[in-house]
C-alpha cells in the first residue's frame, strides 16, 4: 500500500538515525476479530511520532503490544532494541507511559509521586535526589512540592506527569491522549516540553484526536480499521490528498471506516 | 427557557470555587454551547440546571420552574446526557431504552419519530448489552435515552470528549436536526472548533464567564490584526517570534503560528500578506513597517520558505486572548 511509505524527502530523520521501534506485520487477533491487523513501521530517535485513528481502529491494542503489556499473535518488533516477545521486562524499564486517566497518584504529593516513580523506574536515590529537584525546578513546583497533587490544577498535574514518565530517561515515551480536556494555553506548553523533550533525543510516541497537534509531529500514521492506512509527515500527507490540513486528511482516511469497535 | 441568576457553586467549605456569580440565558429552541476546558464549571453548571446539585447562591429556572423548588416538574421536563456513561451496562440497547421510557411514564413508540434517525444505527445492535458497544454507539444509545421522553431542554455534558473527529462531525450534525425539531439543546465542550456550531456560546475558565455571545460576534471582538507565520524550523522560529520585540504575542496552532505586534497593531494592518518568499519581497508593504521589519529580522536568523499572512482569529485565538487578559 502506497500509505505506508515514509516521507522520505522532508524527513529530517532519514540519516545517520536510529531506529527505536521496528514492527513487521505485527498483529493481534482477539478470536475472530483481527485488532491490529499486520502492521510495519518504523520509529526514530528523537522523533515525535503521531499515533492517530479512529475509535476503534486499533491504536490501544497496538500501543499495548509495543509497550511490551500484550503478547501479540504474530508478526515481529523490535522496541528500543528488545525483542517484544522475549525482552518484554527490559522493554518496560526503556520506556515511559502517560495518559489522561492513568498519570499520577491524586492522594500522595508531588514529591511523593515523583519518588515513588523513580522508584518503580529503578532509580538510585542519590540519582533520585537530585532529579527530584531539577524536576520541580523546572517545573515551577518549589511551593507545591508537598501538596498533595489532587489540589493540582488539570494542566500542572499533566506536566508533573508527563515529566515523570520521563524522569528515568527513557528511549521512547508513550503518551495516550495526554492533552485531553486541558485548557487551549496550558495544551501548548504541553507541546513546548514535548519538543524539548525530543530535542533530548527522546522519541515520542503520542496520540491525540486534536488534529491541529497532529501537526506538530514530524511524522503521522492513521490506522483504519486495524491496519496503518498512511504514514508521511504532515505536510506529504496534505499534498498527497490535496487538501489543506490535517483534519481533512484525517476525515478523508476515516470516514471509510468500516468498525467501530473500541 | 433556561436562567441562571448569579449562580455560585463552591465545594470543600469554599475552598474550592467551581461556578462563579455566572448568569446566562438560552432562548427556546437554541443550540447553546458552554465552551471551556476541565475546571471551568461546566459539569456543575449543568448538575445544578438538573436539579442534582444545590447552588451555594442565585436562582435559575428552566423552562420558567425553579431549579430547587421543582426539581420534580424539571427532573420530568429535561433530559440530560452525563459526561461519564451512564446507561445500565448490562441491560441491552433496546432494554435501555424501554427502561428510560418507562420511567417516564411514556412508550418508545410514543416518542420514536424523535429518535429514529439516530436509533436506526443501533438497531443492528439491539440485542447487544450497552457494555459491549463502541464508544460511538454507546453516545448513540445515550442520546436516544435522554431524548425518549421528548424534554423541552435537552443537557449534554461533553458528549464529544474522547471522540474521534469524524465521529464528532457525526454527532454535531445530529444535534442539528434536533434543533430543527424545537428541542431546546445546551451542551458543553472542550473543543474549540465545536464552538463554530453553536448559536450562541459562552467561554467559562475556572468557574467564571470570560465571554456569552455568538461565535462569529466573540470573533469581531478580537482586538488586534492576526497573521499566521510559518517556515522550515517551527520550533526555533517560535523562541524567535517569542522573543522578538515587535511581537506581542505568539501561539502555535497546527502547522502556522499566530502572532500579534505590539504596534501597528489595527485594522488598518493589509487584509492580507500571501507567502513572502523572499527579502525583495518584504519591500512591497512599505506602508506596514512593523510587518516588514519582523520579516527582515526573522530572515537574518536563517528561516527558509517564509511565509506571513493576515487571517481571521478562531474561537480559540480568542479564548487565549481572554485568558491572557485574565492573568494581567
Amino acid at each position: 500500500m502506497e500509505g505506508t511509505k515514509t516521507g522520505v524527502a522532508e524527513n529530517k530523520f532519514l540519516s545517520a538515525s536510529e531506529v527505536v521501534i521496528r514492527t513487521d506485520k505485527l498483529t493481534k487477533r482477539f478470536g475472530d476479530f483481527v485488532a491490529t491487523n499486520e502492521i510495519t513501521f518504523e520509529v526514530y530517535a528523537g522523533e515525535i511520532f503521531g499515533f492517530l485513528g479512529a475509535n476503534g481502529a486499533g491504536k490501544t491494542t497496538a500501543m499495548k503490544m509495543l509497550c511490551g503489556l500484550s503478547r501479540p499473535s504474530s508478526g515481529k518488533a523490535v522496541i528500543a532494541g528488545y525483542d517484544i516477545y522475549k525482552d518484554t521486562e527490559r522493554i518496560k524499564k526503556k520506556i515511559g507511559y502517560m495518559s489522561q486517566k492513568f498519570s499520577l497518584y491524586e492522594d500522595l504529593t508531588v514529591m511523593e509521586n515523583i519518588r515513588f516513580f523513580g522508584g518503580i523506574y529503578g532509580l538510585s536515590n542519590k540519582h533520585l535526589q537530585k532529579k527530584s529537584h531539577e524536576l520541580i525546578e523546572t517545573l515551577n513546583l518549589q511551593n507545591e512540592a508537598n501538596l498533595m497533587v489532587t489540589s493540582l490544577p488539570l494542566g500542572w498535574k499533566q506536566k508533573l506527569a508527563f515529566s515523570v514518565a520521563v524522569m528515568h530517561e527513557p528511549r521512547i515515551v508513550f503518551l495516550d491522549e495526554p492533552t485531553g480536556g486541558v485548557d487551549p494555553i496550558t495544551r501548548r506548553q504541553f507541546w513546548d516540553l514535548i519538543y524539548s523533550t525530543a530535542d533530548k533525543g527522546i522519541t515520542i510516541f503520542v496520540t491525540t484526536h486534536y488534529m491541529d497537534e497532529a501537526e506538530y509531529c514530524d511524522r503521522v500514521s492513521i490506522m483504519v480499521d486495524g491496519v496503518i492506512e498512511a504514514l508521511d509527515t504532515p505536510a506529504n500527507l496534505k499534498r498527497r490528498y490535496s487538501v489543506a490540513s490535517m483534519d481533512e486528511v484525517f476525515y478523508h482516511l476515516a470516514r471509510g471506516a468500516k468498525r467501530s469497535v473500541d | 427557557m433556561v436562567i441562571l441568576n448569579n449562580i455560585s457553586k463552591t465545594y470543600n467549605d469554599g475552598r474550592v470555587i467551581a461556578v462563579n456569580d455566572v448568569s446566562f440565558d438560552v432562548n427556546k429552541g437554541e443550540l447553546f454551547g458552554l465552551i471551556g476546558p476541565d475546571g471551568a464549571g461546566k459539569t456543575s453548571i449543568f448538575r445544578m440546571l438538573t436539579t442534582l446539585l444545590l447552588p451555594d447562591s442565585g436562582t435559575a429556572t428552566v423552562n420558567g420552574r425553579d431549579v430547587v423548588k421543582d426539581y420534580k416538574y424539571i427532573r420530568n421536563n429535561v433530559g440530560y446526557m452525563p459526561g461519564k456513561f451512564s446507561l445500565y451496562q448490562d441491560l441491552s440497547v433496546e432494554e435501555n431504552l424501554q427502561f428510560f421510557a418507562t420511567i417516564f411514564n411514556t412508550t418508545v413508540e410514543e416518542n420514536y419519530d424523535l429518535v429514529k434517525d439516530i436509533y436506526v444505527q443501533l438497531e443492528p445492535f439491539k440485542r447487544r448489552r450497552a457494555g459491549k458497544l463502541s464508544g460511538g454507539m454507546k453516545q448513540k444509545l445515550a442520546l436516544c435515552c435522554a431524548l425518549i421522553h421528548r424534554p423541552k431542554v435537552l443537557f449534554l455534558d461533553e458528549p464529544t470528549t474522547g471522540v474521534d473527529a469524524v465521529s464528532r462531525k457525526e454527532f454535531w450534525a445530529m444535534l442539528q436536526s434536533l434543533k430543527e425539531q424545537g428541542i431546546t439543546i445546551l451542551v458543553s465542550t472542550p473543543y474549540m472548533d465545536e464552538a463554530m456550531l453553536c448559536e450562541r456560546i459562552a467561554l467559562l475558565q475556572k468557574g467564571n464567564i470570560m465571554s456569552i455571545d455568538t461565535p462569529e460576534n466573540i470573533i469581531s471582538t478580537f482586538p488586534d490584526a492576526l497573521y499566521a507565520v510559518k517556515a522550515h524550523g517551527m520550533s526555533r522560529l517560535q523562541d524567535v517570534l517569542r522573543n522578538d520585540p515587535g511581537v506581542n504575542s505568539c501561539y502555535s496552532f497546527g502547522d502556522y503560528h499566530h502572532i500579534t505586534f505590539t504596534e501597528g497593531n489595527n485594522a488598518d494592518d493589509p487584509e492580507e500578506i500571501r507567502e513572502v518568499h523572499d527579502k525583495t519581497e518584504f519591500d512591497h508593504f512599505p506602508e506596514y513597517p512593523h510587518v516588514s521589519a519582523l520579516l527582515r529580522r526573522i530572515q537574518h536568523e536563517g528561516f527558509q520558505d517564509l511565509e506571513i499572512k493576515r487571517i481571521s482569529p478562531g474561537i480559540e485565538d480568542c479564548f487565549i486572548h481572554l485568558m491572557e487578559n485574565k492573568l494581567h
